[in-house]
């Protein structure tokens, strides 16, 4: 924008009409190299363009749509739709007994998740960066939830009531039945430390390996980070008389921040999108079970606004909070 | 690297020795970087061992036979060693034919992914263009909207597929493209593939650190667009196309939601996923057709066979990425750090 301000005969709307000129030949604007190299980088995201509108766009302008109407299907004559108004989004909330438990449930979880996952693979990848013996073998296996963790696979992991029945078997042999966290959770509680703190602490504890199996994109993408730091500045932090712990918050921790936001994001969209999701399932169900398309749309559409709010706010609160260390 | 180097004054003295010189500095902290590795092994064998040891079970327990799942004194070693679930687990999610389906599918569709998500990578890094931002915009849009926010309308679109009216025009009648591989390889080949921005993403990202140096020198030598493009920027970019190949190859690998939605054609022999997903209400139907009444597969039994199902769906996975796992890491990790 600023490029062009330097033209003659600038008008408001001269971009746009240099734009249009640049793909059209027979004017003075088509044979500037800055309207060749148009015409080629269009020509190269052509496929996205294409996909986009095709795949992309026409499908979420109809699924908007058919989540303000009412779907019935018709053999061979594709569906038809009358309107309904708010009624749809009315089912999916207070109707559909599952679908609004569900939500608030996953959410609740999706905030657990998100911020023990960041924490998590933070501490690994800063490990991870340290030189110790082995560090390539434990590097290969904590990249292994990366493949373990894709499609199916923690869907199917999840019922896993059969190792659950296992261990209570095992554990009722030994007499002692302790569960560690339970204990503890009880100490804690009987001490009289806010329990509300904790129960979201053991829940943590409880859950991780569902944290770990899905953090190995975030554990790259942090260490990635660790590895773009100069080994200098730690020396000259050294010489200056820093300690380890003070130059892991004054150097490695803000330039690895610009890298939480990104994980943030990762996080909460893998999150989302995780097939074991019980919001999933019910959309799922609604749609091929009863297949009621109308009412879906609007239980998937609740559930996209919902992610991208809570991204907003994430991406919000993380590049204010990055912004401070600068 | 640098310390190994530097030549400390009285090397050669005992530890004590230099200890006491420096005041018990030396000491406390030769502890401390004790203490600090030790909690870092405890803590690095923890957690590759919580990421391994469902392995291990699902290995072990493959071998059992049904009595020793309920046998409470074997815990890892079976007891009774038997390939038999092997077989019916082969025959639940129907191998060998569903395992060559994914191999196929997953191999064409990665394939056409990498070359058009290459393409536009390309284009977003080196070209302007009027609305340039916009359409990135839409990439981002593209990593954020689930896909399953589209799926209904995606569902009948294929069902009913048309493009402004053609095919209804000539023929009165819409086109069924649910029955092929067809609109899964178009989504493919225009980057609406599963986790498709990501790739594009990532690709920009490469293209974009490589210094604009090399092609212009040469476009001066009077090289084309294309010509620069396939051989001086593609042989660099080789491994991060790569990796993006790997974790398209992966990811399409387990994939379920987009094989049942657009795979379905494979039917009886679906793709290994859509098969595994599904293997729990197939399995009553099996063990009843061996006794000849209805039998109810207890739940250690279930989860048996479970396992068994995922076992085979991740080994092919695991021999690949032990061969490939420079490639997997090293080009996310260059992608993201030039943010």
């Amino acid at each position: 924008m600023k490029k062009r301000s330097t033209s003659l005969n600038e008008h408001w709307y001269s971009p746009a009409v240099e734009a249009v000129q640049s793909y059209i030949p027979g004017n003075s604007v088509y044979k500037t190299m800055r309207a060749k190299a148009a015409r080629t980088g269009t020509l190269f995201i052509l496929p996205f363009i294409i996909g986009f509108l095709v795949f992309m766009a026409k499908p979420m302008v109809e699924s908007f749509i058919m989540a303000f109407n009412k779907v019935e299907l018709i053999a061979g004559q594709g569906y038809e739709q009358t309107p309904v108004g708010l009624d749809n989004f009315n089912t999916a909330l207070r109707v559909d007994a599952e679908y609004n438990k569900f939500l608030v449930e996953e959410i609740g979880q999706m905030v657990i998740n998100t911020i023990a996952t960041l924490v998590i693979s933070f501490v690994v990848a800063v490990i991870l960066n340290q030189e110790f013996k082995g560090r390539t073998l434990c590097r290969a296996i904590f990249f292994l939830p990366v493949i373990l963790s894709s499609g199916v696979l923690p869907g199917i992991e999840h019922q896993n009531e059969f190792y659950d029945m296992m261990a209570g078997t095992a554990e009722a042999l030994e007499g002692s039945g302790v569960d560690l966290s339970a204990v503890l959770q009880d100490l804690l509680q009987v001490s009289g430390v806010g329990s509300k703190v904790f129960d979201v602490v053991f829940q943590m504890i409880d859950s991780i390996y569902d944290i770990v199996m899905a953090s190995g994109i975030q554990i790259i993408v942090f260490l990635s980070g660790l590895q773009s730091i100069s080994p200098s500045m730690y020396e000259a932090a050294e010489v200056e008389g820093c300690s380890g712990w003070e130059s892991f918050w004054k150097i490695t921790f803000p330039m690895v921040s610009s890298l939480l936001l990104v994980n943030t994001i990762y996080t909460i969209i893998d999150f989302f999108m995780k097939n074991d999701n019980k919001v999933m399932e019910r959309i799922n169900e609604v749609m091929y079970k009863d297949f009621n398309f109308g009412v879906s749309s609007a239980m998937s559409w609740i559930y996209f606004g919902v992610a991208l709010a809570f991204i907003g706010i994430s991406a919000f609160i993380i590049s204010r909070a990055v912004k401070s260390y600068e | 690297m640098s310390k190994s180097k530097t030549v400390f004054i009285g090397e050669n003295r005992s530890f004590w020795e230099r200890n006491r010189r420096s005041e018990g500095y030396l000491l406390k902290r030769k502890t401390k970087q004790i203490i600090i590795s030790i909690a870092r092994a405890l803590l690095m064998f923890g957690l590759c061992f919580m990421i391994i040891q469902p392995m291990l079970i699902r290995f072990s327990t493959g071998f059992m036979e049904e009595k020793d799942l309920y046998d409470s004194t074997i815990v890892l070693v079976p007891r009774h060693l038997t390939l038999d679930n092997y077989r019916i687990v082969a025959d639940l999610t129907g191998l060998p034919k569903s395992m060559l389906n994914t191999l196929w599918v997953s191999l064409l569709v990665s394939v056409l992914q990498i070359i058009s998500c290459t393409l536009v990578a390309y284009g977003f890094a080196r070209y302007e263009f009027p609305l340039k931002k916009f359409w990135f915009a839409c990439v981002v849009m593209l990593i954020v909207v689930p896909p399953q926010t589209i799926q209904t309308a995606l569902y009948m679109n294929f069902v009913n597929f048309d493009i402004f009216g053609i095919f209804k025009a000539l023929t009165h009648k819409t086109v069924n493209l649910r029955t092929s591989i067809v609109p899964y390889a178009l989504m493919s080949l225009t980057c609406m593939g599963l986790k498709n921005g990501l790739y594009i993403y990532m690709l920009r990202q490469y293209f974009k650190g490589v210094p604009t140096s090399l092609e212009e020198a040469a476009y001066i030598d009077g090289c084309g667009t294309m010509h620069t493009f396939t051989k001086i920027m593609l042989p660099d970019a080789m491994p991060t196309i790569a990796s993006c190949f790997l974790f398209s190859f992966v990811w399409q690998w387990t994939d379920i939601f987009y094989a049942r939605n657009f795979l379905t054609f494979l039917d009886p022999n679906k793709v290994y996923a859509d098969q595994l997903s599904s293997i729990v209400s197939r399995m009553s139907r099996y063990f009843a057709k061996d006794v000849g009444q209805a039998v109810v597969v207890p739940v250690g039994r279930q989860q048996q066979l479970i396992s068994i199902g995922v076992l085979i769906c991740c080994i092919p996975l695991i021999i690949l990425y032990c061969f490939t796992q420079k490639t997997f890491v090293q080009s996310l990790a260059m992608s993201g750090s030039k943010e």
